[in-house]
């Protein structure tokens, strides 16, 4: 490891680009540390908003006017507004009107931190796109072959597992993977509520190293190669998914 | 329940049978026995309840009135084994409702292992020994999309089959298919039937059901308005609903 | 009971007789086309949500009101109005940005998405390539790295021509543009059936003629509605320009916000600028949605 943190000091000495998160421990472990809360954040967001999905499309199928009424309001705002808005609606409206705590030292802080506003506020956002996905899923399957499932002895239960739920999924797929890579190149929005994502430890570096178009350079790749692997890989799972001979 | 029967009984034992959607009644009173190893057709207009009097053999639908008795089990009892009850019902409907995510040999093979909880290799032999019979050797890794609607129905009459059932229930399954792919369909069902399997249609095929039926019922308007063997019945319907339909179609 | 026969049903259903699927998953299927072309899920304005949002933002600001009024502080709504014409400038300055990021975005789209159906390999694979980078970039990082690495000031000829931060969001914003723009036209080209392309060369036309007389003109009723769609899209994101400090109409109203100092301000602020964004994008998503249902085209 040595000789490739003392050629990338060399380069900086030759030619002056000057990556510090390479040779530099420090820097190293910062960057380390954003692509971690990164994918962190992605995930956390990606199991939430897949909750928020399903209790919604849930909900959506409710007696209640009223109920459904407010998760189709939730949905319209949620897809109509610029996540951005939401992210500041989320910390700075709801985060002024949480109480303060006291933390070990005796400081206050607010109750939520930054992070988990921006994990609530990206759920909220994912899982908007998620209720209408899992809504159309269900739907999509005919009644007509739960019936079919159900004549051959299969309980309700175990039509929904081997037959309702697998069909829905496979159908939802495609829509649900554009849904996670948006989600992914959203979590940089992060930025602007001070979480420590891959952006924001960039950004720190670069103020300390002053490597500006290094940081940046690495970063945009770094991006491109992240959501570039992910497309790749939910293509290839969507390939083998698909349902031979059916669709395009 | 089953220990009262005995195979001289009636296999299929509907009396009086009512349902109602709403205010619509499709079921005012219908009755019918099957013996063993008999086959019978249900023909009539469209809108008569056949298709709903197979689903409430099968309790897929509940009935308001009278009583179903399949091999003297009472369907619409609530504390029927509704598993036990369909083992023995097989059912095969007109849009074939094969499972589009398992190939043809998975969806046979799947409710006697899920449901029946049955070894996959003594499955699996059955599942191929079935698809054979219903002529699809070779088609057994195509999956439900990449065959056509005949071979479709075919898997469909095969994955009924797995559960070894004891009387097979058809709902119009020609009625989706393309005129060249009824007959491949029909060819196999008659097989079935000839085998001693108990087979209740419900069909638009006259000259099947006259070739193939030991009995026929016509129903209009929820009743059973006429019933007897073929030959009688194609020759010398009685009833003037029965001559007005049978004039319509042939 | 009605079948639907082999001939009347293409898509999800189409090898077999009968569809297995219902409708629900076609549309399912249609709408994840859409949104790979746009690289961004689609806007779907309602004018019903917009009254509802008004309403909500009505009570509120009234309630709000009321607790200011008890409280003996200056009513909301002046305080309000007083910043309105400033905010408004801002967010005047949003929809220039967004029409110039537009404009650039599709010049450099429209000629990417042509390389992309080049027979050339090299062209083709290069143009892709170049695609599907900025697809994947987020919009944010590709604004950040505009802004910090633009230089402030071009010399050319003697002169020097000024690089304000604007300048460089626009061009910022106008790349993601590019590339899905570039998407757009090379699925629009692609959805063309080939018979329009194998009757062009009996007719004698070269490659030339034939994108530029057959194709194209059939693509661009093809391109519209996502190409507008987009452009609803872009013009919400103007305002990841205030991350870089850009004065548009977020920064000015986080100007506003620490200025005046009051928290009850905060959510009839934002929503009034949320309301600005709604009603102008709301005529645009409309067109949109007429213009699919008349070409029925399915992108």
């Amino acid at each position: 490891m040595d000789v490739i943190y003392d050629w990338f000091r060399q380069l900086y000495i030759d030619h002056g680009i000057n990556l510090t998160i390479v040779y530099d421990r420090f820097d190293r472990n910062r960057m380390l540390g954003g692509l971690w809360t990164t994918i962190k954040l992605s995930l956390t967001c990606l199991a939430l908003s897949v909750l928020i999905g399903l209790v919604g499309a849930w909900l959506q199928g409710a007696r209640s006017v009223l109920l459904r009424a407010v998760v189709q309001g939730y949905i319209q705002f949620f897809r109509n507004t610029p996540p951005l808005v939401q992210m500041y609606f989320f910390f700075f409206a709801l985060g002024s009107l949480m109480p303060q705590v006291r933390n070990e030292f005796g400081f206050t802080q607010p109750m939520i931190d930054n992070y988990t506003w921006a994990i609530i506020s990206l759920s909220f956002f994912a899982g908007a796109f998620n209720v209408e996905i899992f809504r159309s899923g269900i739907e999509a399957v005919p009644k007509s072959t739960v019936e079919a499932a159900e004549s051959l002895g299969y309980t309700r239960l175990q039509s929904y597992i081997h037959v309702v739920l697998p069909l829905a999924f496979r159908v939802c797929l495609p829509a649900l993977n554009n849904n996670l890579v948006n989600l992914v190149k959203t979590t940089t929005l992060a930025y602007a509520i001070a979480v420590p994502e891959m952006l924001y430890v960039a950004n720190q570096i670069w103020s300390d190293a002053v490597n500006v178009p290094e940081m940046m350079t690495f970063l945009l790749f770094a991006y491109v190669a992240l959501v570039g692997i992910l497309v790749w890989v939910m293509r290839k799972w969507e390939q083998s998914m698909a349902l031979p001979g059916y669709g395009r | 329940m089953s220990a009262a029967w005995s195979e001289s009984d009636p296999i299929v034992d509907i009396r009086d049978v009512h349902k109602s959607f709403g205010p619509v009644q499709v079921l005012a009173g219908v009755s019918l026995s099957m013996p063993m190893r008999s086959t019978a057709c249900i023909i009539g207009p469209s809108g008569s309840g056949k298709s709903t009097l197979l689903r409430c053999i099968n309790a897929l639908v509940p009935i308001e009135k009278g009583s179903i008795k399949v091999r003297g089990i009472e369907v619409n009892d609530p504390k029927v084994d509704i598993l036990n009850l369909r083992r023995r019902v097989g059912m095969v409907f007109q849009q074939y409702n094969l499972f589009p995510h398992k190939t043809a040999l998975q969806n046979v093979m799947m409710a006697p292992i899920t449901v029946l909880k049955q070894d996959r290799a003594e499955v699996e032999e059955r599942a191929r020994r079935l698809l054979r019979k219903v002529r699809l050797e070779g088609k057994e890794d195509a999956y439900p999309g990449e065959l056509s609607g005949g071979q479709q129905q075919r898997v469909a009459i095969a994955r009924s089959l797995a559960m070894s059932p004891e009387v097979m229930l058809f709902d119009e399954v020609t009625a989706a298919l393309d005129p060249e792919t009824v007959k491949e369909v029909l060819i196999t069902i008659r097989e079935l039937a000839e085998e001693g399997m108990t087979c209740l249609l419900v069909t638009h095929e006259m000259g099947f059901a006259r070739e193939v039926a030991d009995h026929i019922y016509f129903t209009d308007r929820g009743l059973i308005v006429e019933h007897g063997p073929p030959k009688e019945f194609f020759s010398n319907p009685r009833d003037p609903r029965t001559r007005e339909f049978l004039g319509q179609i042939l | 009971m009605m079948v639907r026969g082999p001939k009347g049903h293409a898509g999800l259903g189409g090898g077999t007789d009968l569809p297995v699927l219902l409708p629900a998953a076609e549309r399912l299927q249609r709408r994840s086309e859409r949104e790979r072309l746009l690289g961004a899920p689609r806007l779907r304005l309602r004018g019903r949500d917009l009254a509802w949002l008004c309403l909500m933002l009505i009570c509120f600001t009234g309630y709000a009101e009321a607790q200011a009024a008890a409280a003996g502080r200056e009513p909301i709504s002046i305080a309000l109005l007083r910043w309105v014409p400033l905010l408004f400038q801002g967010f005047v300055f949003n929809i220039v940005i967004s029409v110039l990021s537009m404009a650039l975005g599709t010049v450099l789209g429209v000629v990417l998405g042509l390389m992309q159906i080049s027979l050339l390999p090299p062209i083709r694979f290069s143009s892709w390539f170049v695609t599907q980078f900025f697809r994947n970039a987020p919009w944010l990082v590709l604004l950040f790295y505009c802004i910090f690495l633009l230089p402030f000031e071009i010399r050319a000829f003697g002169m020097r021509i000024p690089f304000p931060d604007w300048i460089k969001a626009i061009i910022g914003l106008s790349l993601p543009v590019m590339a899905n723009v570039s998407e757009i036209v090379r699925g629009a080209v692609r959805s063309i059936p080939s018979g329009q392309w194998e009757a062009a060369e009996s007719l004698a036309f070269n490659r030339n003629q034939t994108i530029w007389k057959i194709i194209l003109p059939q693509c661009v009723k093809r391109m519209l509605p996502p190409w507008m769609n987009l452009y609803a899209i872009l013009t919400m994101a103007t305002v990841l320009a205030s991350i870089v400090g850009v004065s548009e109409v977020m920064t000015l109203a986080r100007r506003v916000l620490a200025a005046e100092v009051r928290n009850d301000l905060l959510i009839p602020l934002y929503g009034m600028i949320l309301v600005w964004f709604f009603v102008y994008c709301y005529p645009i998503a409309r067109l949109t949605q007429w213009l699919e249902r008349r070409y029925a085209v399915k992108l």
